[in-house]
């Protein structure tokens, strides 16, 4: 297979052929439910969504680079590539999506794309952003005191990075050699507001020397830069050498949220400059030029992605609400 | 049996908590080498090691989140804030996360944490080392609130704290630490949370309190009865959950109520305690539900004549108590 140059840095990637193909099917399943998401919102079945579009390099390869039976994600809410690599269904996001009893993430109880899936390893978040990072350094804090080998890997935009919890959370984590993988993904917008006005420096990753550990930026738009980074930070955490911020550089190709109407304070122009970076064309030619692909297994890789996107929302849009009567239920544990 | 003041009733309740189960830790500021700026856990980091007694960056969000995530991986960690006042920075991870984990993913995950701080004034400790904060907490659905009044408790309510599996605030005054002294058992014990006790029975009135507040009841108690004035003495010993079936019950009987705290007044727990007395015992008060607490003055200010014009105290109890009586 080692026909051409492309093929070669697949090589040097540590993935191989198989895994290549893995990672483009789940970049093309979470842009399927991100577009389908929007439209659900706009039909009203849904209520509100978060698109992902743009960021499937920089989730499906990092949470690729994890060892998905053992270790932990503290996720945010833009990381539905990740969930999909760490093992929740088409199924189950839909049901998290139309808020359904089954969901199980939170049985309707938050709003969609609060993750959380305890027989996955996916530890739940809220809406206030940037509390994961010190919960992610208490989850891997439990994992050394015991003696485990489990890696917790955390994901945040660079709006999150200005939180005080970013600081503490990295602090901690470094002063105890944590094997935790803090993932930034940096789109270059908080909702409304450019990096440059979070940070005079935009670059995220610098930041990591101020608490004694390495940071890297790569090209979040490509997966095989992507995973090399976040493997590398994943084997140094589980091999006791404590944590690594990892920035992925992304483009946030919709608005933030379905609520969000981003042409308020972006132009037309500059998002159509943006779509042209978009990662998946750019990876359906790579694999095209590796060999790995053609015309028409895409096609055939594409129409599989829609069939199973269209039967998880028929499936979730039939499954039962919550009962009404369980609203007072789970404030407290027995 | 042995004596013991509360502050060893506390470090005995860790230091068995922590023999018995390898997924207990501390962590705080000050907590190892130096044993607390109390003491409270003094000696704990040299016979369990900084693996189980950590010393925290000064940081309380950070070290309540880091205490919530190993939470929600099977450990049941301790946190010391040093001071009461203090716990503000972690507001947010305790009421947006600690408190909604279970009710948001439906059960899947608890957040088995006791966040314990010394609170109350009456030290010369200034507006920033006398605060009670217990009324922000006992309004959070999810959150246990325990405000220990005796060594017994408070080493019995503690070790119901860290097996409970929610997470629970433990508040100890830092005034009675060295102060409040009582009889403790040898062995292991629990008090349940949500239950109160009654410390003295009485018939003229009742006073509900929890805390150091509660020694000031007794001791308002023991005076009154000399003028005949009967005073039953309810310790709430947890204000969220209340146990509002001891307090109803001495209400009724009596027919008349004081609350007692420390807090300041607006919003305290009193006003909760009171709302409860007049839906469920209207029919039997004879007087108004009468409240004493510090009056609202952002916290106990540093001069001693300033801070003693503002804290309340038996005497302050007694005044209130005549005036109920002749109601």
């Amino acid at each position: 297979m080692l026909a051409n140059g492309e093929a070669y840095r697949l090589c040097d990637s540590g993935l191989d052929d198989s895994d290549a193909l893995q990672i483009y099917r789940h970049m093309l399943l979470a842009r399927a439910i991100s577009e389908k998401n929007w439209l659900l919102t706009r039909q009203g079945r849904v209520l509100f969504s978060m698109p992902s579009d743009g960021q499937e390099a920089s989730d499906v390869a990092s949470a690729y680079a994890l060892d998905t039976q053992v270790d932990f994600i503290v996720p945010y809410a833009r990381n539905l590539g990740a969930m999909l690599v760490k093992g929740m269904t088409s199924q189950e996001v839909m049901l998290n999506m139309f808020g359904k009893a089954a969901d199980p993430n939170s049985g309707g109880r938050q709003m969609p794309q609060h993750w959380g899936h305890k027989r996955l390893g996916i530890i739940s978040m809220g809406s206030s952003v940037g509390t994961t990072i010190p919960r992610a350094a208490g989850v891997a804090l439990a994992t050394k005191l015991r003696g485990e080998n489990a890696v917790t890997a955390v994901y945040f935009g660079e709006g999150s990075a200005s939180e005080g919890d970013f600081h503490e959370g990295l602090a901690f984590a470094g002063v105890h050699r944590l094997p935790v993988v803090f993932i930034c993904n940096n789109n270059g917008w908080a909702t409304s507001v450019p990096a440059n006005s979070q940070n005079s420096n935009t670059q995220v990753s610098k930041r990591a020397e101020g608490y004694g550990f390495p940071g890297v930026t790569v090209d979040g738009l490509d997966p095989l830069a992507v995973y090399q980074a976040v493997k590398t930070a994943v084997d140094r955490a589980r091999s006791g050498n404590g944590p690594t911020l990892v920035e992925t550089i992304t483009i946030r190709m919709m608005p933030h949220s379905s609520s969000d109407d981003h042409l308020r304070y972006r132009t037309q122009e500059e998002l159509d400059a943006e779509r042209e970076l978009d990662p998946l064309p750019r990876f359906r030619n790579f694999l095209i030029t590796a060999g790995l692909l053609d015309e028409e297994s895409d096609q055939t890789l594409l129409d599989a992605v829609d069939q199973e996107v269209e039967e998880a929302i028929s499936y979730a849009d039939a499954s039962p609400s919550p009962d009404p009567a369980t609203a007072l239920e789970g404030v407290y544990a027995p | 049996m042995s004596e013991m003041r509360l502050i060893q009733a506390v470090r005995d309740g860790l230091r068995e908590e922590l023999a018995a189960k390898p997924e207990v830790f501390l962590i705080g500021q000050d907590i190892g080498v130096n044993g607390g700026v109390f003491r409270v856990t003094d000696g704990l980091f040299e016979e369990f090691g900084p693996d189980r007694v950590i010393d925290s960056p000064l940081a309380e969000s950070g070290m309540v989140g880091v205490a919530i995530g190993a939470a929600l991986n099977g450990m049941r960690p301790v946190v010391e804030i040093q001071f009461a006042d203090f716990i503000f920075p972690a507001f947010n991870q305790l009421v947006s996360e600690a408190a909604m984990m279970y009710y948001r993913t439906n059960g899947e995950y608890s957040v088995p944490m006791v966040v314990r701080a010394p609170y109350g004034g009456g030290v010369r400790g200034g507006l920033y080392h006398s605060q009670s904060v217990e009324a922000f907490f006992a309004h959070v659905p999810g959150l246990k609130v325990v405000v220990p009044s005796s060594p017994y408790d408070a080493k019995g309510l503690l070790k119901a704290a860290i097996r409970d599996d929610n997470p629970v605030l433990f508040f100890e005054h830092k005034l009675g630490y060295n102060t409040v002294q009582g009889e403790v058992p040898e062995g292991d014990y629990v008090v349940p949370i949500g239950e109160a006790a009654v410390r003295r029975e009485g018939e003229s009135l009742s006073l509900i309190s929890y805390g150091l507040s509660v020694h000031h009841c007794l001791e308002a108690a023991e005076v009154l009865s000399g003028e005949g004035i009967s005073c039953e003495v309810v310790d709430l010993r947890t204000v969220r959950p209340l146990d509002t079936v001891t307090l109803l019950e001495s209400v009724k009987k009596t027919g008349r109520a004081c609350i007692v705290h420390e807090d300041n007044l607006t919003g305290g727990v009193g006003a909760e305690v009171a709302a409860i007395i007049a839906k469920d015992a209207f029919d039997y008060l004879d007087a108004p539900v009468q409240r004493v607490a510090a009056p609202d003055v952002p916290s106990f200010p540093y001069s001693p004549e300033l801070e003693d014009a503002l804290l309340p105290g038996p005497a302050d109890v007694i005044k209130m108590a005549r005036e109920l009586a002749a109601y």
